[in-house]
């Protein structure tokens, strides 16, 4: 059986994706945990490129990769020692929560191979930045105005109760 | 039905074992920043999907795309709070273990 | 006509005052407070001056059409509707003004105001004065409200304030125990009589369709032209209700066998006792029936029989006993409840219009006389036990020397009492009498026995008080300040004089004038027998000596009897506790404690026990509630996907 480029790719992204989320999850170092964190979203980013959306990949990697896994490895940093092991999982918890996990995944599973998706035969729209740009603050048809508004606010909110939370209360002063 | 030579199928499955893989990190593991971790694999999955789909069944749209991103910046968002409150509840309690947060039972 | 619209402010200055004292009362000094209930009384007074003068002597007899009749109108000066239900049932609140209410408005105002002087020297220094000022008040608007009543549901409304008012005053001495039972007593006994009037108000408006006084009393009105309706029992429903209504007059006016509670209340201060128990709250009853006498007398003879035989045993009952007690205020009260007798049985022994209307024209006359009369007794007596700190009378004698104001206006209001001219009861006494003879023998003979007896034990009252033998007191007594003296001197006057005002045409059952004249075969004996009264008592207690002993031995189960007040209130706890409680009350407790609260208590207990047993699932780990809603998930999807699907 021959593979194309693209297959090949493919398979190596989704490995990757596999393999390192489940060690994620499962390491007991918690700043491997973050780098085997960074590989899966970079393998996504892979992924995203190969689905010709070069703008999303590239927001995956600056944004995802970049910025998210950075403040990770910050409070990682702030909060605990980096020698530090946990703990196993106990056995009965482990189980149960692999239980529910695999059954989850058997129920999609079986629900998306016997979908029949409908087959789109429509032409690809070229995608370039001028039309994502013009898209996001447009709001006609296709329009993402109202989102991307809601999200700017979002993302305001965000950062000032960020601050808000993490500032030193009085009391802890007073303590 | 495939592009590239990949059906879809294959996507989503990739998408939901990552999924659940995150399922299973958010059950087991006691840290808070490991339990934040595997929230974002789960948003990731779900990024995934909808990619897939908007590839797949709605090449003329962009819909998907545009989910995804707004996805990211939620993701973006809920990580910084989150990092937030974990950072507050360290110097609370002087732990991040999730058991050993539970003031408010019963 | 003229407005008298202003003639509202009568009660409703001392509600002002009520309000001042009970809220702010604490920041006032006492003085202060007792003067700001005296000066609202004070212009009560003048305003009920004011009301009667112009309506006695200028417009009382014209009527709605300006023409100048013989008759006295009934005037609503002020009527508003308070509760609307229908067009109906409607409960308004008013002022009605007719003879007898305007002779009620000026006793009240009179009486209260002397109260009031009286009592910033009696209670000065005592601790809750301005309480007490705020509660005089308070008694004075709902007695006031009473009078001026326009329809029976308002006069019930204000009748069961007059109760709180008093049981708030009987029980001021609240540190006392036997201050507050004594309140208890009153309050639960007339309630129970209460009772009787409101079931009596709901037959009687149920009959005639109306609350409204001028309505209901209306001789040619629809209430006695109906006449009397469905009869049971051998009475009409209409003398059924009346009869249910004497019986809230008489919880309200203590008469047998109501009137338990009436010697308890001289518990409360002894002003209060003169104002409550002597001059207003306990006529009430007799307003009440007098109100609406022109149904009892065209509708129901036999309430008014009932009505004749209580007051009659009644006083005659009360003089016995009192003839026995030592304690002067129980005297006091026992020969209260024996006057208000007198004043029941001439309303029950009247007819109404023309001659045949002397009975009610002497009872509305001797409530008068008495309120005068009796508020004086009661505050004398209240100087009496204010120098010597006691209310026996065997622990008192010779204060004639060291109270001689007091002792003056005593004697004049025992001579009052016994009748003598030509002090006002002999008037008022002598007309009852008069009508008592021309109407039924017996309770004739009855009051003619009262009337000697009234005599012997007032003068007993009164030789042992300020005569008999010389006891050496801890303080040498004194006269009283001006402030309390003051009002007995007004009370006095008002005692002596007050026989001469022509009640005959002023305050008649139909309004009109009536003829009136001293009856000499009858004023003759009764004076005679006031008299023989006096004398004995003289000789008994003028100077100590053991003859009154000798008569209590010679008499002794009946002495013993009537000590211990025929044993009423025995016999009533005894009912009481024997068969109500133990009887009734008692399987109820039980039904309430072990069916009722038992199916409470195990719902609660259920309810408990299961959030107990569940509360193990908020544990507080965020991994667990995860697990459960991941779980759930799961299950919706297979629900919803591959079970679901018909």
């Amino acid at each position: 059986m021959e593979l194309t480029g693209n297959q090949l790719m493919f398979i190596i992204f989704s490995g990757v994706i596999v393999l390192f989320s489940i060690l994620t999850v499962t390491t007991r170092r918690i700043l491997r945990a973050a780098t085997y964190l960074l590989f899966v979203l970079i393998s996504t980013a892979g992924i995203y490129f190969m689905l010709n959306f070069q703008f999303l990949a590239a927001i995956q990697l600056t944004l995802y990769a970049g910025g998210i896994v950075v403040l990770i490895i910050f409070s990682i940093l702030l909060t605990s020692h980096i020698s530090q092991k946990f703990e196993p999982v106990g056995w009965k918890k482990m189980i149960l929560s692999a239980l529910a996990s695999i059954a989850g995944m058997i129920v999609c599973i079986t629900t998306i191979l016997n979908y029949k998706f409908s087959a789109n035969a429509a032409i690809a729209q070229e995608i370039n930045m001028d039309v994502i740009g013009k898209s996001l603050l447009s709001y006609e048809h296709n329009g993402y105005v109202l989102p991307f508004e809601v999200i700017s606010v979002l993302l305001l909110a965000a950062m000032i109760s960020a601050i808000v939370i993490a500032k030193k209360g009085k009391t802890q002063q007073e303590k | 039905m495939s592009h590239a030579g990949i059906p879809l199928h294959y996507f989503l499955i990739v998408s939901t074992i990552m999924f659940f893989v995150g399922v299973y990190g958010f059950l087991t593991r006691k840290n808070l920043i490991t339990m934040l971790m595997s929230i974002e694999l789960i948003l990731n999955s779900v990024n995934i999907n909808f990619v897939a789909f908007n590839r797949y069944l709605y090449p003329d749209g962009l819909h998907g795309q545009f989910f995804s991103i707004f996805i990211i910046a939620v993701a973006a968002c809920e990580a910084a709070v989150a990092i937030a409150i974990i950072i507050n509840i360290y110097r609370r309690f002087r732990t991040i273990s999730v058991e050993d947060v539970s003031e408010m039972k019963f | 006509m003229i407005d008298f619209s202003y003639a509202i402010w009568i009660p409703l200055v001392p509600f002002l005052v009520f309000a001042v004292l009970g809220l702010f009362g604490h920041y006032l000094k006492p003085r202060i407070s007792g003067l700001l209930g005296t000066a609202g009384l004070l212009a009560a007074f003048i305003l009920s001056l004011f009301v009667a003068y112009k309506y006695f002597f200028v417009v009382g007899k014209i009527d709605a059409s300006g023409v100048v009749t013989d008759t006295y109108q009934k005037i609503i000066a002020f009527n508003q509707v308070w509760m609307h239900f229908t067009d109906k049932l409607h409960v308004d609140m008013g002022v009605l003004l007719d003879p007898i209410s305007v002779m009620m408005l000026v006793v009240i105002t009179t009486v209260s105001l002397m109260v009031h002087i009286y009592s910033i020297g009696y209670m000065h220094g005592e601790k809750g004065f301005e309480r007490f000022f705020a509660c005089l008040s308070l008694f004075s608007f709902s007695m006031l409200g009473l009078v001026i009543a326009t329809n029976i549901f308002q006069m019930y409304i204000f009748w069961e304030l007059v109760g709180v008012s008093s049981y708030s005053l009987i029980s001021f001495y609240y540190w006392k125990d036997s201050a507050v039972s004594a309140g208890k007593k009153a309050f639960i006994v007339t309630r129970f009589a209460d009772l009787g009037f409101l079931i009596g108000i709901l037959l009687l408006s149920y009959t005639t369709g109306t609350f409204d006084f001028v309505t209901l009393t209306d001789i040619n009105g629809p209430a006695i032209i109906q006449g009397s309706g469905i009869m049971f029992m051998g009475l009409s429903t209409m003398t059924w209700s009346l009869i249910f209504v004497f019986m809230g007059g008489a919880g309200k006016s203590a008469m047998f066998p109501l009137h338990i509670w009436l010697p308890d209340a001289m518990e409360g201060p002894t002003p209060v006792s003169a104002l409550i128990h002597a001059a207003t709250m306990v006529v009430a009853g007799v307003y009440l029936v007098a109100r609406l006498f022109p149904i009892y007398a065209f509708s129901a003879t036999a309430g008014l029989n009932v009505v004749a035989y209580v007051g009659g045993i009644s006083s005659l009952l009360a003089a016995i006993i009192a003839c026995t007690q030592f304690d002067i205020k129980r005297v006091l009260a026992y020969s209260t409840m024996s006057q208000i007798g007198y004043m029941m049985l001439a309303l029950g022994v009247s007819g109404y219009g023309e001659e045949q209307g002397l009975g009610y024209m002497a009872s509305m006359f001797h409530l008068f006389t008495h309120a005068m009369f009796k508020a004086l007794l009661f505050l004398g007596a209240g100087a009496v036990i204010h120098a010597v700190h006691s209310n026996d009378m065997r622990e008192m004698g010779g204060l004639r020397k060291f109270l001689p104001i007091t002792h003056i206006t005593f004697l004049i209001a025992c001579l009052t009492i016994a009748g003598i001219p030509p002090f006002s009861a002999f008037w008022s006494k002598d007309e009852i009498l008069t009508a008592a003879f021309h109407h039924d023998k017996i309770l004739f003979a009855i009051e003619f026995f009262v009337a000697g007896l009234t005599a012997f034990y007032m003068f007993r009252l009164y030789f042992n008080v300020f005569w008999g033998k010389h006891i050496h007191y801890h303080h040498e007594p004194h006269e009283s300040p001006f402030v309390m003296t003051g009002p007995l001197i007004f009370l006095a006057i008002a005692s002596i004089f007050t026989g001469f005002i022509p009640f005959h045409s002023l305050v008649t059952s139909d309004g009109k004038e009536m003829a009136s004249h001293l009856n000499l075969l009858i004023a003759g004996p009764s004076v005679l027998i006031g008299l023989i009264g006096i004398v004995t008592a003289y000789f008994l207690y003028k100077k100590e000596t053991a003859i009154p002993d000798k008569v209590a031995s010679s008499f002794k189960i009946f002495y013993r009897w009537a000590y211990n007040k025929f044993y009423f209130d025995e016999l009533y706890l005894f009912v009481a506790k024997k068969i109500i409680f133990k009887r009734i009350s008692t399987p109820v407790a039980w039904f309430d404690r072990h069916v009722v609260d038992g199916t409470m208590n195990s719902v609660s207990w259920v309810t408990n026990y299961i959030s107990g047993s569940i509360k193990g699932f908020q544990s507080g780990q965020v991994q667990q509630y995860g697990f459960a809603f991941i779980m759930g998930a799961i299950l919706l999807a297979v629900v919803f996907i591959y079970l679901w699907i018909h």
